[in-house]
């Protein structure tokens, strides 16, 4: 190099390039004689599910696929492992076609959803990681090294000789992840790995992923509806809706670009709350004497001189609006966009 | 960027081959491990399908007794009977139960997705699973089947030499190759009508009549003539007609080329409903 120093360039591990995947949707329309009709000619819908939908991910990046039920965060990641074959459009992943399904791609990833996938239902999950070892062909002392880390980093070991039905939820989870992880896949995508787990089992899920990215440094999709595992996680979020991704930015941005409000939290000195807030913004919560209203980013200043000035407060914060809340304002304002079109 | 263990991937052919024999082994080993979870049900299922011969002995014996002596269509009694002890050893070779209902199920509710992401052939994946629940089958069935068989000990043909076993085995172990693949394709239908009960319940009516199951070929061929150009014949009749001497020696060898043939067109019609499926699979269920 001319300046005798090595420039690190990140490769890209993931390459999304105006994919589409449509749909044949059959209609049933209500009543016999629509059903008689029906055998004779189905009428149909074409539905898409992901519409253009492109974007890069870095090696090593954990990334978050935000969307509503229906956006097209599944089929996404259906088309990014392989398991459907888009409508139009190009993917790589680590180089590879991903619906090519070529054994040498099928290795390098993992795809871990809330449903039973991997695990051999009647039997121990011992047995399932043993097929995994040699379906995956991890040498036996890799096999052992990494089954002892993931057992003990999630708490497992005493469950491995228990069938798998007889696992709780959580448990199962965990398993799953033992399974999507043994062979050391480059990139994992992960669909909604905490639904239905209760506080304590995703709080544990998602320190053990926070701590596996960081030590393995693989690349992670993420998609889920837990806006606390998003941000315990990600730095980065894709969001999507009705197949068209309306944002790709830090995760951060998404309340600085879509949200505009604040929440203004106060403690009056007296035990009450004064009337005529409304006239600040919109009144969340009032228990006197603690009041929270949402106010207009722009009108934070006027409207804390305007309730100092005229009362005696004990406490003040300002924050923002949770994540979730400016999401959901993101897909209804987007869907109220795209219907005035 | 981490690669995957670069030593454990075989080097050599017989690197790859013994990772190959390897898989399928352990396939083999657990899919055994998990028949015997439910040992009392599979006991159980095993037992009951001995019950429909002591039926068909009974009804053939009443039948034969109204023909005073003489054979139909060149069975006798004896032979008869042989006959159906035979088919029902053949048929505990080649019957499938829940193999196409078990495919057509996984892809209606997504949990195929297990053979599209990991680095297996789901067909390869089933056919050894499949084995497995053959070997659990008979290790249960053999003290049945001996049992039978030494109570109806005089109707059995007399030892036949070993060409002929030779060809009755091939046959029987191709009966097993062509049920598995009839029953694998129906399956696969999946990826094209979602429901095929209606296909399975067809397919196993014609192959109780079709494949000698019912009664034997020859008093179905003088009304159904192209019976013999279908592979259901294979999967009862064949190998039980080659020990019973029905089938000339000479015959032999075209016969058991005509059933290899069989399986050589169902594999192939496997892998295209399986290449052709997964194209146009949309993995429903979540």
């Amino acid at each position: 190099m001319p300046d005798g120093c090595t420039t690190i360039r990140k490769m890209a591990a993931i390459e999304v390039r105006e994919l589409c995947r449509t749909y044949k949707v059959f209609r049933k329309r209500e009543g016999v004689w629509a059903s008689v009709r029906g055998l004779f000619h189905r009428e149909h819908d074409i539905v898409s599910a992901v519409r253009n939908v492109s974007f890069t991910i870095e090696e090593g990046e954990m990334v978050a696929f935000l969307g509503p039920n229906g956006a097209g965060k599944t089929t996404t990641l259906k088309l990014l492992s392989g398991l459907v074959v888009p409508t139009s459009g190009t993917a790589q992943v680590l180089g590879h076609v991903p619906w090519k399904r070529e054994d040498a791609y099928r290795r390098r990833f993992s795809l871990v959803t809330g449903q039973k996938e991997q695990l051999w239902w009647d039997l121990p999950a011992q047995e399932s990681f043993r097929l995994h070892k040699e379906i995956y062909r991890i040498s036996t002392d890799d096999y052992h090294r990494r089954l002892d880390e993931l057992t003990d980093l999630l708490e497992v070991g005493r469950l491995m000789s228990q069938p798998v039905r007889e696992l709780s939820l959580g448990e199962r989870m965990r398993m799953e992840l033992i399974a999507a992880l043994l062979h050391r896949p480059d990139v994992l995508f992960l669909d909604e790995p905490t639904i239905g787990l209760d506080v304590v089992s995703q709080r544990r899920v998602q320190e053990f992923l926070r701590q596996y990215q960081r030590e393995q440094r693989i690349t992670v999709i993420l998609t889920s509806h837990y806006m606390k595992d998003v941000e315990a996680l990600c730095d980065r979020a894709i969001v999507i809706n009705k197949g068209i991704v309306i944002h790709d930015g830090p995760l951060a941005a998404i309340i600085d670009r879509f949200s505009r409000h604040k929440i203004i939290e106060l403690q009056f000195s007296d035990n009450i709350v004064p009337t005529g807030l409304e006239r600040f913004g919109m009144i969340l919560e009032s228990r006197p004497p603690k009041v929270r209203i949402q106010v207009e980013k722009q009108s934070v200043s006027e409207c804390l001189s305007n309730i100092l000035g005229q009362h005696s407060v004990d406490d003040i914060s300002v924050s923002e609006r949770p994540l979730e809340d400016v999401i959901a304002e993101l897909f209804s304002s987007d869907d109220a966009a795209r219907a005035a079109k | 960027m981490t690669v995957f263990d670069a030593h454990a991937m075989p080097t050599t052919i017989f690197g790859e081959i013994r990772a190959r024999v390897r898989l399928k082994w352990l396939i083999l080993r657990t899919a055994i491990e998990e028949r015997l979870t439910y040992r009392a049900d599979f006991a159980f299922s095993t037992l009951v399908r001995f019950l429909p011969i002591v039926t068909q002995i009974f009804l053939w014996s009443a039948i034969f007794q109204n023909a005073a002596g003489r054979s139909i269509q060149g069975y006798k009694f004896s032979e008869m009977v042989a006959y159906y002890l035979l088919v029902m050893l053949t048929r505990a070779f080649s019957s499938m139960p829940g193999l196409s209902t078990g495919i057509a199920g996984s892809i209606a509710d997504g949990s195929i997705r297990k053979y599209l992401i990991q680095p297996v052939d789901m067909l390869d994946h089933l056919f050894w699973h499949r084995i497995a629940h053959k070997l659990v089958y008979y290790a249960v069935a053999t003290g049945p089947f001996a049992l039978v068989f030494w109570l109806c000990r005089e109707h059995l043909p007399a030892w036949q030499g070993w060409p002929l076993m030779l060809a009755f085995s091939s046959s029987l172990l191709m009966s097993f190759a062509i049920g598995f693949l009839i029953e694998a394709l129906i399956g696969l239908v999946a990826f094209w009508f979602l429901e095929v009960s209606s296909l399975i319940f067809i397919y196993m009516m014609l192959s109780y009549f079709l494949s000698g199951h019912m009664i034997p070929l020859e008093l179905l061929s003088k009304w159904i003539p192209f019976v013999d150009y279908l592979p259901f014949r294979y999967l009862a009749y064949t190998p039980t007609a080659i020990l019973l001497g029905k089938i000339p020696a000479e015959h032999l060898p075209a016969e058991l080329l005509i059933q290899a043939g069989w399986i050589a067109g169902l594999f192939g019609l496997n892998r295209y409903a399986f290449n052709r499926g997964v194209l146009r699979y949309s993995a429903f269920g979540g």
